[in-house]
């Protein structure tokens, strides 16, 4: 088994979870997906920190963001497949 | 894994059981505190809970004030109870609730007697105290006997991923024990709350819990001066890669695991439904929602953080586990449990449930938790409003 950089909960989720310490642009990415113990893989293109998401596809402002198969949030600008999703590009659907 | 049976506790006059035998020096208000402190510094053995309310509350926070109060000292953990007022009516209505599981309890006020005499009087009381449960013995007691409270802490991304479906899987192997379960933390829901409420075991604990998270959201719209950006998720939380409330809600979500809650409890009220999960109402901040659940009568604390929460509580022990392998390295001194292989893929969820079963059983046997070894003993009262 190769090792995991990146881990997916749900076989819906468009953003995974880095789990090395870091990953760097145009790393080659091995990701675990939980829920169906599949395996797919990602070209990076930020230098994304242990904890933070990756987006598994390209985004619109306005798309939803899929974690745990649920919405966690609206994008509020355009994301590349590859690029870091965090505060400055996802935000809540509440409050 | 076989899951153990029993555990060694201190069983208690009303058939429950303690994972601790603390003698508590309660005050029943702030101005109190000065006198229980000197008393908890006379006699070895005692602790002192000191706080910053308890005068001039009423209605609904009052209420709640006398059940944080009342629960502290009817929790199992508790071997023997002294309580302090400035004025001896609502001293008393504290040590006759708690009177009723039958432990030792006496109470002091301190109007007309003044400091020096009352902490002379206390500390005479508190000797004798100490003394008689010093000789208390641990006993094999069911493991029914464990009511475990839940709550996670300066969550990232691989508390979602991780610590938190550990303590899911936890509740998954020993809620057909018979054990008392319990989470919280009622903002923190926010995003997962149409999810959370189809958990309820029946429609009335689902609409229980809808009409409790409708409140809350209701409260934190009336109050808040911007979208809450600030506090949840926290700064701690966003360094840890965490972006929404929602994301945040659905990982923390994951202590629970496959169980179903049976009831929805008040901040700080008793479960008198039976054995099983319970939610209870209250804020996701650490002190305050620990401190709740210990005056609910939980006598043992999981608490999953990841990046670095260093919670206590003075009777209830805190457990904690992350599965942040740099948290683990860096705050080896606050980590109980490390279940960070599972990132690594080196170890499933399945032996991490595990792992962390033994290691509530070695707490709940006296081995002393990271957060009391060094001396973390948080005891935050919630309040719901200003005074009058």
């Amino acid at each position: 088994m190769s090792n995991t950089d990146i881990i997916i909960h749900d076989e819906k989720d468009n953003v995974g979870v880095v789990v090395i310490e870091k990953i760097t642009p145009n790393q080659d990415c091995n990701c675990w997906i939980m829920e169906n113990d599949k395996s797919v893989s990602i070209q990076s293109k930020d230098e994304i920190p242990l904890g933070h998401k990756i987006a598994m596809i390209d985004f619109n402002e306005g798309d939803t963001i899929l974690k745990y198969g649920h919405d966690i949030g609206k994008v509020v600008k355009n994301i590349k497949k590859g690029e870091h999703v965090h505060v400055h590009n996802v935000k809540t659907k509440k409050w | 894994m076989e899951i153990p049976k029993s555990f060694l506790g201190y069983k208690r006059e009303n058939g429950r059981a303690g994972t601790r035998n603390h003698v508590i020096i309660l005050p029943v208000d702030d101005i109190s505190n000065a006198c229980a402190e000197a008393v908890a510094n006379n006699i070895k053995g005692t602790i002192a809970l000191p706080h910053s309310y308890g005068r001039l509350q009423f209605g609904a926070d009052l209420e709640l004030h006398f059940r944080t109060m009342i629960g502290t000292g009817k929790n199992p953990n508790v071997a023997a109870v002294i309580v302090i007022g400035i004025e001896p009516k609502w001293t008393k209505r504290i040590v006759d609730a708690i009177a009723t599981t039958g432990k030792p309890v006496e109470g002091f006020s301190i109007e007309g007697v003044g400091d020096i005499d009352t902490i002379a009087k206390v500390s005479k009381k508190a000797q004798e105290f100490s003394m008689w449960s010093s000789e208390k013995q641990r006993e094999e007691c069911p493991m029914s006997d464990l009511w475990i409270s839940v709550k996670c802490g300066e969550s990232d991304t691989t508390s979602g991923l991780a610590s938190n479906p550990t303590v899911g899987n936890l509740m998954d192997k020993l809620e057909p024990l018979g054990v008392h379960l319990c989470f919280g933390e009622t903002s923190e829901l926010t995003g997962a709350e149409t999810v959370c409420e189809k958990r309820g075991k029946t429609p009335e604990a689902q609409a229980k819990f809808k009409k409790t998270w409708n409140d809350y959201n209701d409260f934190i719209l009336r109050e808040a001066t911007d979208d809450l950006s600030e506090s949840q998720p926290t700064a701690g939380n966003i360094a840890g890669g965490l972006t929404t409330i929602e994301e945040k809600a659905f990982g923390n979500f994951q202590k629970i695991g496959g169980c179903k809650f049976i009831d929805v409890l008040e901040p700080a009220e008793e479960p008198t439904k039976g054995a099983g999960l319970y939610f209870m109402d209250t804020s996701s901040a650490a002190a305050e929602c620990v401190t709740l659940q210990a005056a609910g009568g939980f006598n043992i604390h999981l608490f999953p953080t990841g990046q670095g929460n260093i919670i206590g509580n003075p009777i209830e022990p805190v457990i904690k586990l992350t599965a942040n392998p740099l948290t683990a390295k860096t705050m080896s001194e606050h980590i109980d449990v490390d279940v960070s292989k599972i990132l690594s893929r080196e170890m499933n969820l399945n032996q991490a449930g595990d792992e962390l079963i033994k290691s509530t059983l070695r707490v709940a046997n006296g081995r002393l938790t990271c957060a009391e070894a060094l001396g973390h003993k948080e005891f935050v009262m919630t309040k719901l409003y200003r005074s009058a």
